[in-house]
């Protein structure tokens, strides 16, 4: 109780006028609990779809990028390169491109001894058809160690039937998603048959179905092992196309991307690269948090700013007589201020509770059924950041609220008040 | 033999709204220590303009002004504050008392913003001097709920309360009934009987004839 003399004066001010005091505090509280809320939800969908969209995109993708372009490797070879000369090459087509990564193990083996990585998984992916009768569907099928690929995208996890283990234990098993499966009329156990593009064509025991929750893996992507597929496309042991490498930190996959593509000589992405659009997407959300709430701020600033200077209006003997007692300019600065303040740090430690509690609560209410879509609640973030930003943020804005009448309140006559 | 507590030379004020006019004229007065001073004259002859300026509140006049030996003419702003909360105490015509706060912590504040004694020994001072004024018996009422002569009294130990060397009032009986400006008359007599300075400002002339010297000002100058 031995607060200093000007804090204990705003103090009873504000006290003397609790309603004036609450709904000031309800401004900002509710300014704060709704920045709380809409950027806890926000980042929560940011985080939802950065994870779908790592569910099914390796951190970073290495593969042969073969290029179109061959008229200098043609001109060079059977032409003098004169500069008079002009050399038209049309149509230009190659006998023979090779699509897989050369020296394949050289670079898995080199990858797995960077302690960066976390795993490596070589695959050789191919677009098969499957037959269904008289239709053909076209599907990706990746060759794949199972156990690696497991370790990228946690295949076990959303297994709708079967084990991704016994793509290894059964000759020639394939994983598909369940629409796919759904599509063929196949269940577990059952044989599809599938034709390569040389025209090669292999049967198939179905070892499991998957759902992730999008076409793109549900519908039209499938899993055999990579000697299968070696065996299909009629290649050797090495034949790799693409490595597809997860990474501890996943802020460093674009430099690590551009690393490896430097020292291997193959086009790696990144998954930011990939997925630019997610990134645009999640700045957009997050702009939106912070105007609608700083809007909110404003009106509940305004709201400090309308009610101080009330008070500043009522008070100006008080002011008088205190300046005439010997309190200074900045004391009644102090004075005022405080009560800015402390409408401030009151209504934001509300609102930071109350954001909390109606964050918790959003991210207990069930998601709408979707058969496409797995998550169960709304998807909510909570993060200190979020709230240290938003007490900041509030302090803030009712500091400069209250500024203005306070320094009115500071700059009072007492002379012009005292005399009547 | 006695000490000077105020002196001021050659005082001129002007006021600039709506005309320029001047409300002083060369006005020079003394205060010995003990004394008890009256200021009277007509409504507009500028007396309560001397005592805002004589009290500090009001910086804008050409002249000098020492109080207790120190000059306070041109001093900044805080430090003025800070000088008449240690040395001047004041009474006005409209008590202002804080209405949020008990009478007694009115009494306090002054001194709680000097910060001199702790808060327990500023209890007790103001407990005292509420006693000196009769008051004692409503130091935990709110302000706001006494009558007008009660909440002078308050005012009166509460400009009591840091010992100040000179105490200034601007009408202290200018709202009161009768009855109450008898009580706060009888008041202002024991306090100069007790030694203290004291100038009043009034137009009172019952009130200023029992006071030890009247100085009586005529449009902006005492003759």
């Amino acid at each position: 109780m031995k607060l200093p003399i000007n804090i204990r004066i705003s103090k009873v001010h504000l006290l003397s006028r609790k309603r004036q005091t609450a709904i000031a505090m309800l401004g900002v509280t509710f300014g704060i609990a709704m920045f709380i809320l809409m950027i806890s939800f926000m980042k929560g969908v940011n985080q939802f779809l950065q994870d779908i969209m790592l569910s099914v995109t390796p951190d970073i993708h290495m593969y042969n990028d073969f290029k179109t372009d061959y008229s200098t490797s043609v001109s060079s070879r059977y032409f003098d390169q004169l500069p008079e000369k002009w050399i038209i090459v049309r149509h230009p087509k190659p006998k023979q491109i090779h699509l897989n990564l050369k020296n394949a193990p050289g670079i898995i083996a080199d990858l797995r001894k960077n302690k960066d990585v976390v795993a490596v998984s070589p695959l050789v992916s191919v677009q098969l058809l499957f037959n269904y009768g008289p239709v053909q569907l076209g599907v990706v099928v990746d060759g794949v160690d199972i156990r690696e690929e497991d370790r990228l995208f946690d295949i076990s996890g959303k297994m709708d039937e079967g084990r991704p283990d016994q793509l290894m234990t059964t000759e020639n098993g394939i994983l598909m998603g369940y629409k796919l499966a759904d599509k063929l009329h196949v269940t577990g156990g059952d044989i599809v048959s599938a034709t390569a593009p040389s025209g090669a064509q292999m049967r198939f025991k179905v070892v499991g179905m998957y759902k992730f929750g999008m076409a793109l893996m549900d519908e039209y992507k499938a899993y055999i092992s990579t000697s299968s597929m070696q065996q299909l496309l009629g290649k050797n042991r090495d034949y790799i196309t693409d490595i597809r490498i997860k990474v501890k930190d996943l802020n460093q996959a674009k430099s690590m991307a551009a690393f490896f593509s430097n020292k291997y000589n193959y086009k790696s992405d990144d998954w930011q690269t990939v997925n630019a659009s997610l990134e645009a997407g999640n700045l957009i959300r997050d702009m939106l948090t912070y105007v609608v709430s700083f809007t909110m701020l404003m009106v509940a600033g305004f709201g400090i700013y309308n009610i101080m200077n009330m008070v500043i209006t009522g008070k100006l003997k008080d002011i008088a007589i205190l300046k005439a007692q010997g309190f200074a300019r900045k004391d009644i600065l102090q004075i005022f201020l405080s009560q800015s303040l402390i409408i401030g740090l009151m209504g934001g430690l509300a609102g930071l509770l109350l954001g909390f509690l109606l964050s918790y609560g959003l991210s207990k209410v069930p998601f709408p059924e979707d058969e496409w879509i797995v998550i169960k609640f709304f998807p909510v973030t909570f993060d200190v950041r979020h709230y240290v930003f938003g007490m900041v943020f509030g302090i803030l804005t009712t500091l400069a609220a209250g500024l203005l009448p306070a320094l009115k309140a500071a700059k009072i006559d007492p002379v012009a008040i005292l005399r009547g | 033999m006695s000490k000077e507590v105020l002196r001021a030379e050659k005082l001129n004020k002007y006021f600039y709204e709506p005309s320029r006019f001047q409300v002083l004229h060369d006005v020079s007065l003394s205060l010995q220590k003990g004394e008890f001073v009256s200021i009277v004259g007509k409504s507009g002859c500028g007396k309560s303009t001397l005592l805002y300026l004589l009290s500090t509140l009001d910086t804008g006049y050409e002249g000098a002004i020492e109080i207790n030996g120190v000059g306070v003419t041109g001093l900044q702003e805080d430090k003025l504050a800070k000088f008449r909360n240690e040395h001047i105490g004041f009474v006005f015509q409209f008590h202002f008392l804080l209405p949020e706060f008990t009478v007694l912590e009115n009494v306090m504040l002054p001194a709680l913003k000097l910060g001199r004694f702790d808060a327990g020994s500023i209890q007790q001072m103001a407990l005292e001097k509420l006693k000196e004024m009769g008051m004692e018996e409503f130091g935990g009422k709110i302000a706001a709920k006494l009558s007008g002569g009660q909440q002078q009294r308050v005012a009166i130990a509460r400009a009591l309360i840091n010992n100040p060397d000179i105490i200034m009032a601007d009408e202290p009986t200018g709202n009161l009934d009768s009855a109450n400006t008898a009580i706060i008359l009888e008041i202002f007599r024991k306090l100069a009987a007790q030694g203290n300075t004291i100038i009043v400002v009034t137009h009172d002339l019952d009130f200023a004839g029992k006071s030890d010297r009247i100085l009586e000002m005529v449009d902006g100058r005492i003759p």
